[in-house]
């Protein structure tokens, strides 16, 4: 079974790797088709007419934004990659910080509203209209009141932290729903037979409606995780909060026509963060969820 | 003249209304009688949704009757609940899928706060009862119908309760893992001299594992007869004698007409 599952594991690496090539590969041609376009002035029927043209400008070519890891920006001993790595870093502090306190708040509203019918109707629209409210006029608001009012903390309050809590106002909201759905999940049978053993609310909740709401909750960290990043990323970014990925994709942002490939490589080292968070919650899972039909989630 | 052991259960005038004065009103059980004295194997039979289930739920106190009461060991039955004076089998195992084979049959344990070698012991006791002591670490995805069930019932009798409730728990195996079943629950009977209540469907399952038959009629679910079922013996070889045959036609008479004779 050991081997079984390297092969596999094996198997997803190559062909994540053959389609990151795939990728590149078509980024490169539609490149080349774009920019002759642009060369020879003449309007292809596809690009140019409903496709937007390229130059090297709005797609720097593969091999630039890879060069872009590597070279050191002006007046800076260190290569761009490193830096953007150690600000990956940083929003990955953010992100993990903002997950851990969204799974307990998420997990905490679940299990209170899965208590009571009537708290889950009154309480369950709140807390999806919760999630209309966009981060961008939140973060501010996050980021001010902490400077202002945790001062009576054990520990100093930092601005990463404001923006941990704005990640954590996306993470909380998968996490409570499908708890709820999980910890819902149950059989009457089950539940009967808890009750004829006598057991306990807590008990129950416990080694039953927990244990059986482990498939749900994974599912939701997987999407909680993902939304962390994004959380800290925009958090950062709406708060003016500086050290991190997002503080580096909005300074690129602002200085592309300079250099085209940094924005590039700051957003891919973006989506590896989020694979990354991915990946090791799905292994976490794999660990301890060994239940048939959820081991192939990976 | 010896007096005789307080009955394991009493039930007294029950009746049951689902729903009461709503549009699905249902008077699931009428004005029921019955006493189930210690050390009785008891099976209830009837046509569906004749309320079998419903009088096994209301000895488990997971229903509260709308009349009468029901009295477990001289206590009501919620009491009874509470001291853990029972124990239910489902229809299906109900395992959770989530523990080993150990860890479910001492779920009851654990919930009564058994220390971790108490515990052990007891399941590894359970696992030799249900012979099925090669199979302690493996999951419940890994075990057929019949041994999933002995597991179930192994956990049922892990903290030794007096009274055994069985909700059709052969109802989904096959004929010849249901006849297995059935023998090694009546030697499990024999071996803890546990009081059992058992629903069924079969007239033969009643007829070869009770000392009592409760035949139930349907709409209002009430008791239309009480047999005693007297068996010379009781091991497989009783299913061929002609007594076995005899006491099958007298219930299925009885469930035929369907009201008190
Ligand atoms: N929770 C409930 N709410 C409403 N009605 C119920 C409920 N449980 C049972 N009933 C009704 O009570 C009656 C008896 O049901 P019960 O489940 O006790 O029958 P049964 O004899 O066990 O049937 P079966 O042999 O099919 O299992 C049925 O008419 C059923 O619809
Ligand atoms: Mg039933």
């Amino acid at each position: 079974m050991g081997l079984n599952r390297l092969r596999g594991s094996l198997r997803a690496v190559i062909v994540f790797s053959l389609f990151v090539v795939l990728l590149m590969a078509g980024y490169t041609g539609y490149k080349a088709f774009g920019q002759s376009v642009d060369d020879a002035q003449t309007d292809w029927a596809v690009i140019g007419s409903i496709l937007p043209r390229t130059d090297d400008l709005t797609m720097p070519s593969v091999f630039e934004i890879i060069s872009g890891i590597f070279a050191e920006p002006r007046g800076i001993n260190e290569a761009f990659g490193s830096i953007v790595v150690r600000e990956a870093a940083f929003t990955l502090r953010e992100a993990a910080v903002g997950f851990a306190v969204g799974v307990i708040v998420g997990l905490s509203i679940a299990i209170v509203l899965s208590s009571s019918r009537l708290l889950e109707r009154a309480l369950v629209p709140h807390v999806i209209a919760s999630q209309t409210i966009p981060l961008i006029a939140i973060a501010p608001i996050v980021v001010i009141w902490g400077r202002k009012n945790l001062d009576f903390l054990p520990w100093e309050w930092h601005d990463w932290m404001s923006v941990s809590l704005i990640a954590t106002y996306l993470t909380f909201f998968p996490v409570a729903i499908n708890g709820l759905r999980g910890l819902h999940s149950p059989s009457a049978e089950a539940l009967e037979l808890m009750d004829s053993y006598a057991a306990r609310r807590g008990q129950t909740l416990w080694r039953l409606r927990l244990p059986a709401s482990l498939p749900y909750l994974f599912s939701a960290f997987k999407i909680a995780a993902t939304a962390s990043v994004v959380g800290a990323i925009v958090g950062e970014i709406s708060a003016g909060v500086t050290g991190g990925l997002g503080r580096r994709i909005l300074l690129e942002a602002q200085r592309y026509t300079t250099g085209p490939e940094r924005l590039y490589v700051a957003v891919l080292f973006a989506a590896a963060l989020g694979i990354f968070v991915f990946l090791t919650i799905s292994l976490v899972e794999y660990s301890l969820v060994r239940r048939k039909g959820t081991e192939a989630v990976l | 003249m010896t007096p005789q052991p307080a009955p394991a259960v009493e039930i007294r005038g029950v009746t049951k209304v689902f729903n009461p004065a709503g549009a699905n009103e249902v008077l699931a059980l009428d004005n029921i009688d019955l006493d189930v004295a210690a050390g009785d194997f008891v099976t209830l039979i009837g046509p569906s949704g004749c309320g079998k289930s419903t009088l096994l739920r209301l000895v488990a106190a997971l229903v509260e009757s709308t009349e009468g009461n029901v009295l477990v060991n001289g206590k009501t039955a919620d009491q009874a609940r509470l001291d853990r004076d029972y124990s239910m089998v489902f229809q299906r195992a109900g395992l959770f899928d989530w523990r080993n084979v150990s860890r479910n049959i001492e779920l009851p344990l654990e919930l009564m706060g058994w220390k971790a070698a108490d515990r052990h012991r007891r399941s590894a006791e359970m696992l030799e009862l249900v012979k099925l002591n090669e199979f302690a670490d493996h999951h419940p995805s890994e075990l057929s119908g019949g041994m999933a069930q002995r597991v179930a019932i192994a956990r049922a009798m892990s903290f030794r309760p007096g009274l055994l409730l069985m909700d059709e728990p052969f109802g989904a195996l096959d004929e010849m893992t249901r006849e297995h079943m059935q023998n090694e629950l009546l030697r499990i009977w024999a071996e803890t001299e546990t009081t059992v209540i058992f629903v069924t469907h079969s007239i033969s399952e009643a007829v070869f594992l009770s000392t009592t038959v409760v035949v139930m009629s349907p709409r209002p679910g009430r008791i239309a007869a009480v047999v005693d079922n007297e068996l010379d013996t009781r091991d497989d070889s009783a299913r061929d004698t002609p007594q076995f045959f005899a006491n099958v036609s007298a219930v299925r008479k009885v469930l035929r007409a369907g009201e008190p004779r």
